[in-house]
Parts: C-alpha cells; sequence; structure tokens
C-alpha cells in the first residue's frame, strides 16, 4: 500500500515534469540546458545561504530573520575588500569573517540573554534586520554594487556540447555548492563539535546535562551559521548584484528552502535549494509574469501534504 | 491571560451558561408566561444592560471616546488627516495581527497581504487611474466583494499556516506574503506591476467627499471603534474562550473535545475581515495601492506598530500605529528624513529587549509600581491592589 502509493505522487510530480522536459528538448534544446544550469547555479547560491539559516534554525530554534541582512553585509565587505586589494580569496574571507562576527556578537550579546524564549528571539532579528538593512543603505547607498569574478573564472567556457559558451563562474558555483555540502556533512557527521550540534538538534536539555558547554556550541553554530551567509554575500555579489533590497529576497529564499526541504536538516536544504532554484529560473524563462506562482505553488503542495517538508522528520 | 486566570474566566462562563439553562424551570414553572411577566423581564433585561454599560464603561473610556469625536475640530487638517486617519487605519490592520497573536498565540506576518489583497480588488473592481484594469463598479458591490475575497484569501493563508506552529507560522506567513509582493511586482495584466493602481477614492456620498479631512477621519473612526469592541466583545465569548485556551494548551483542548484546527482557521477569518476594512481604508487614505504597500518593510511594520503597542489588549495596535505615525511624520525633525527606519527599527528593538509587553506593558509596570506605593500607605488599599492584580 505504501509503497502503491510513493510509486503513485512519482508518477503524478515526474509525469508532468518529464513531459515538459522532452517538449522543451524538441522545441529549444539550448534555453532548456541553459536554464538547467541556471538552475543548479542558483540553486547552489541558494543552498549556501540556506544550509547556514537551516543549521542555526535546526539547534536553537531561532529563525534568524537578519540571515538575508548578513548575507547582504558579507557582500558589501567583500566588494570593498576586492577593490582595495584587487585579491579575491581575502574578500570571501572578510565577507565571511564579518558575518560571523556580527553574527556571534548577535548571539553573546542578545540571545544568550533570553534563551527558550524562541518569539521574543525572533522579533529581535527582525529588529535588527531592519536596523542593519538601513545601516547598509546609509554607507553604501542605493546605488547597485557589482564585483568582478576572479581572473582565471572571468572568461566564459567555450566549446560546450549543445549550448556552446557558459559563464564559467557561474559553473563554478555547482561543484563549490556541493563541496560545501560535503564539508558541512563531514563536519556534522564526523567531528565531534558536530557530534553535539546534532544532539543539540535532538534534545538541547540532555546535552547540557551531559556536561556539554551549551553556550559555546551555540555561538560556534551561530559563527558559523553567518559565515554561511557572509560566504553566499560575496558570492552573490557577483553572481546577482547588491542593492538594497536583495536581503530579503535572499532571506525569503532560505525560508522557501527550509521550509520545502524540511527544517533543520542539511539534506532537505540541498533538496529544497535545488528545486526553488529551478523553479524560479524555469518560471522566469518560460512563464515571466508568473514566475513567483511557481514557487508558491511548491510552498502551498509541500505545506498540504508534508507540513514539516520533503525530508522533514515528524515531530 | 495566564492559565489560572483562563480557567477562572472558563469556569465563570460555564457558570453563567448553566444558570441560563436552569432559569426556565425556576421562573416559568408550567404554562406560558403572561404580558405582564414578560415587560417585567424585558424591563430587568434593560436595566441589566445599563448595569453592564455602567459596570464596564469608565470614566477614561468615556473621556478617550469624547476626545477621539472632538479630535478633528481642535487639530489641523493635516494632524486630522495625516496622523488621526493614518493611525486608525494602520490600527485597524495591526488589531487584527494583535488578535492573532495575543489572543491565539498565532503570529501572522501575512495580514498586510490580505489588507493589501483587499485594497487591490477595490482598485480592481472599482475605479483607478487604470481603467484597462479596473471595471469600475459602484463601490456598493466593490467594497463588499473585496473584503469578502479579501477575507476568503486570509481564511486559506491561515489554513496554510495552521498547519505549523509557533516559530513557523512567522516563516511561512512571511513567505507567502513576500510571495505575493513578488506577484504583484511581477504582473502587468491584474496588479499593473511596479506601478501599481492609483487614483483610488472613497466615493462622494450623500454630497460628502469622503476623502477630506474630517469625513475621511470619522469613516475610520468609525470602523476602528467597531474593530475593536468586535474584538473585545469576541474575546469574551465562548469562541474567544476557547481559542485563548489553545493558545495556552493546545493538547488539553483537543483532550477536551475542542476542534484546534477548527478554532484556529476560524481565528484567521476573523481577523481576516479586521484586516481587509482597514486595507480598504488604507488605501483610500494612500489613494493608490502599489506592490510597495505590501512588500517586506509593510509587512514588517504591521507588526512592528502591534509590538510597540502591545498585544495584550485591543488598544495596544492603536497606540502603536499612533507612535509609528507620529515617529514617521516627525523623525524628520529629529534626524535626517532617511533615517526613519533607523529610528523605528531601534524603537522596535528597544520595546523587545526591555518591554515584551509593549506601551501597554510599560503602562502597566508603571501603574502597578504607583499602586504598590500607595498601598504601603494605607492598608485598605493595599486588600483593593491584592484583589486587582489578579484580574487583567
Amino acid at each position: 500500500m505504501a509503497r502503491s502509493r510513493k510509486w503513485l505522487w512519482w508518477v503524478a510530480i515526474g509525469g508532468p515534469l518529464v513531459a515538459f522536459a522532452i517538449w522543451a528538448l524538441a522545441t529549444n534544446e539550448r534555453l532548456f540546458l541553459v536554464t538547467l544550469l541556471n538552475g543548479l547555479t542558483l540553486g547552489a547560491l541558494y543552498f549556501i545561504v540556506a544550509s547556514g539559516f537551516t543549521l542555526v534554525f535546526g539547534l536553537m530554534r531561532n529563525v534568524n530573520l537578519a540571515h538575508g541582512s548578513l548575507y547582504l553585509l558579507g557582500g558589501y565587505v567583500g566588494f570593498i575588500v576586492a577593490e582595495r586589494t584587487e585579491w579575491w580569496l581575502p574578500a570571501v574571507a572578510a565577507g565571511i569573517a564579518a558575518a560571523a562576527l556580527v553574527g556571534l556578537a548577535m548571539q553573546v550579546a542578545i540571545f544568550r540573554r533570553m534563551p527558550g524564549e524562541d518569539l521574543r528571539q525572533t522579533m529581535v532579528t527582525i529588529g535588527l534586520s531592519i536596523v542593519i538593512a538601513d545601516l547598509l543603505l546609509w554607507t553604501f547607498g542605493a546605488q547597485v554594487h557589482q564585483m568582478d569574478p576572479p581572473a582565471w573564472l572571468a572568461q566564459p567556457l567555450r566549446g560546450l556540447p549543445l549550448i556552446g559558451a557558459y559563464s564559467s563562474y557561474r559553473l563554478s558555483l555547482l561543484p563549490l555548492g556541493i563541496g560545501i555540502g560535503v564539508l558541512l556533512w563531514l563536519f556534522l557527521n564526523r567531528t565531534r563539535v558536530g557530534m553535539m550540534i546534532r544532539a543539540g538538534v535532538d534534545d538541547r536539555g540532555m546535552l547540557a546535562a551531559s556536561g556539554v558547554n551549551v553556550n559555546l556550541v551555540f555561538a560556534i553554530t551561530f559563527a558559523i551559521g553567518a559565515g554561511l551567509a557572509g560566504f553566499g554575500g560575496v558570492i552573490g555579489a557577483v553572481e546577482l548584484s547588491m542593492v538594497p533590497g536583495e536581503d530579503t529576497r535572499l532571506l525569503l529564499a532560505s525560508l522557501v528552502v527550509v521550509i520545502v526541504g524540511g527544517m533543520g536538516s542539511v539534506v532537505g536544504a540541498a533538496v529544497g535549494a535545488a528545486i526553488l532554484g529551478l523553479a524560479e529560473t524555469f518560471g522566469l524563462a518560460y512563464a515571466p509574469t508568473y514566475s513567483v506562482v511557481f514557487t508558491f505553488l511548491i510552498l502551498v503542495l509541500v505545506l498540504a501534504f508534508r507540513p514539516r517538508g520533503i525530508l522533514g522528520r515528524p515531530g | 491571560m495566564s492559565a489560572a486566570n483562563w480557567r477562572k474566566a472558563m469556569n465563570s462562563g460555564a457558570g453563567r451558561i448553566a444558570m441560563g439553562a436552569a432559569r426556565p424551570t425556576v421562573g416559568f414553572p408550567t404554562a406560558p408566561a403572561s404580558i405582564d411577566d414578560v415587560v417585567a423581564e424585558g424591563d430587568a433585561s434593560v436595566s441589566r444592560w445599563l448595569r453592564l454599560l455602567l459596570q464596564h464603561v469608565r470614566a477614561r473610556h468615556v473621556a478617550v471616546l469624547a476626545f477621539l469625536l472632538v479630535f478633528p475640530w481642535i487639530a489641523s487638517p493635516f494632524f486630522t488627516f495625516q496622523i488621526g486617519a493614518q493611525s486608525l487605519a494602520l490600527g485597524i490592520i495591526a488589531l487584527s495581527l494583535a488578535f492573532l497573536a495575543g489572543y491565539g498565540g498565532m503570529i501572522s506576518l501575512a495580514q498586510m497581504t490580505v489588507a493589501g489583497i483587499a485594497g487591490y480588488l477595490v482598485a480592481i473592481f472599482g475605479t483607478s487611474g487604470t481603467p484597462e484594469i479596473s471595471l469600475g463598479w459602484p463601490w456598493w458591490i466593490a467594497v463588499p466583494l473585496a473584503i469578502a475575497i479579501a477575507t476568503v484569501c486570509g481564511t486559506l493563508i491561515g489554513w496554510l499556516s495552521v498547519r505549523t506552529e509557533g516559530i513557523y507560522t512567522i516563516m511561512i506567513t512571511l513567505a507567502i506574503g513576500v510571495a505575493f509582493h513578488y506577484l504583484a511586482l511581477q504582473n502587468y495584466s491584474v496588479f499593473n506591476g511596479f506601478q501599481g493602481l492609483q487614483k483610488v477614492y472613497p466615493p462622494v456620498l450623500l454630497e460628502l467627499d469622503w476623502r477630506s479631512p474630517m469625513p475621511f477621519f470619522y469613516l475610520c473612526l468609525f470602523f476602528a471603534l467597531g474593530a475593536y469592541l468586535l474584538v473585545k466583545y469576541v474575546n469574551r465569548s465562548p469562541f474567544g474562550i476557547a481559542l485563548q485556551g489553545i493558545r495556552d494548551n493546545p493538547r488539553r483542548m483537543n483532550a477536551l473535545g475542542f476542534a484546534v484546527t477548527g478554532h484556529r482557521v476560524a481565528a484567521y477569518a476573523f481577523a481576516g475581515v479586521i484586516a481587509a476594512v482597514g486595507g480598504v481604508l488604507f488605501t483610500w487614505y494612500n489613494g493608490l495601492i502599489t506592490p510597495g504597500s505590501v512588500g517586506t518593510s509593510s509587512l514588517i511594520n504591521i507588526l512592528v506598530i502591534a509590538v510597540l503597542g502591545g498585544m495584550r489588549h485591543p488598544i495596544g495596535p492603536f497606540l502603536g500605529a499612533i507612535v509609528f505615525v507620529l515617529l514617521q511624520n516627525f523623525a524628520i525633525d529629529l534626524f535626517d528624513r532617511e533615517r526613519f527606519n533607523l529610528v523605528i527599527g531601534g524603537v522596535f528593538l528597544a520595546i523587545v529587549l526591555f518591554s515584551p509587553d509593549g506601551l501597554i506593558g510599560l503602562w502597566a509596570r508603571f501603574a502597578n509600581r504607583f499602586a504598590a506605593a500607595r498601598a504601603q500607605s494605607s492598608p485598605v488599599a493595599r486588600n483593593a491592589v491584592a484583589g486587582g492584580s489578579s484580574q487583567r
């Protein structure tokens, strides 16, 4: 019974998708493949940002609505460092460090003082996101900033079968996203701190009772989560662009990815990010004025049938 | 309301129902009552209503109401329209959130979306500056239809978000709200994209232009009072009591046989009506509806207003709206106009960090301290304080 129903789901969802893919390949194979690549690379960026969000949420039940602001902060800091030093790696490091430091400060100065008050913590992150967004607007103005990709990725990749040329920077995001996912998985599953974090996700009280310094684990997690947002910011500063309002966009993306994928699960974030990235780019390519509706539809369907997300565990 | 208070309210409610059920057998033993009895009963009910009214209406209520009624006559049109009417319209929308959050325990950021849907629908069904989109129906069809459809949308949003609990509700309603913002931004055939719909004005009725400051203020005041009293009434009704029970302990209410999901969705529907009415008024106030009206900052502003005032009492959102609008208009004198968000974000942070119950909480703390100081001087007052502090 359960197996046949699972099959039914695969056919009901996969069937139309396969039919669409065949139709799109037959009519315009280049558009389809380029859109596919765009979707996957955008998904990689979403994954990097949303994995930090889901990590913090899973452990601390803290919906960090300032996550988008940390993303933008990392992007701006990376942009400045890249402009001053003309090197790319220091820019990435600075972006990560800036976001991680702000995240750490938030955890140590504010969230530690209100343990267990999820709702109040979320309100605080809302207030912080308003303040940070306005400070960034004050400092950097409303114009669009765009960062140059590193020199060795600046030239498009030519001579690809079927699609011809494609931006090598964008293509590099795919292995980068996968690499970060693998690193995160190794960190969570193979290291001592990762073990503590997983234990904290399952039962915070028990972790504290067994003698672990929970505050330290929280601080490390928050720094990593915020650092991932900053990393995403530097990458996004090249791929997308930096302008006030991008913070909301990435916050929405993180929210949808985490809701669709399952809250607190890194693998779920990967699945959700891939789905959202593909849905957005295909929507923009094939039905421009209604592209958001697809995102929304996916959200509604997942919520209606799997309220805890595709890979979410029942509570 | 604490669990003990809730239990007390529950018990007294049950007691009243039991008394009501018992009365016919006591008061009317056998045959139908004579006319005198009916008249006496009618008199009794009138006097009971009067007594209830006298019991609940305090001097401060009369003073506030009188001030609000006189306000447009003593204030300049700027204050009547920009400050007064805008605060009332925003307060109505924030009230719908405060009802959901304070009595249902569900913080929905999508209340501004419901209000925005109502605003868009009024513009689409009625008249606007874009005749290709607007259908031009008369207001008495357009406005009720807009409110009805927006309420249905609010109920659907609620139906989706009650599948999750607590902290998740914020995420999901925020996602829904932002998704609607992008839909309105990208769609030109219905929502007219970035431009939105301009020149959406209230009708001219009874030879009165309802957009001129004084009539519009009274219009907003009428609906604000109505919404305020309605929320107060619903909170005391069996439905409201059950909702507060669900907020405090859903599992126990479920075990008692209450439909938890049903009550929550119904709360969303009720809040949807209020938000839709507020949305129509706010759209009329602005004279236009754009994607910016339902953007993230607008969604969050409603939360800021509700939290600023306090969500424990229906007056909170209106207080919050007044402070918010005053800051919005006069922050320019204190700071740079561009830095309004910094000011409001800072105020919001300060309130959340230091007084989670908002301005009402500050007031209650102040009043408590004052009463405690007085109680120390006289033993009679101490008893009064001890009695008063148990009821909120």
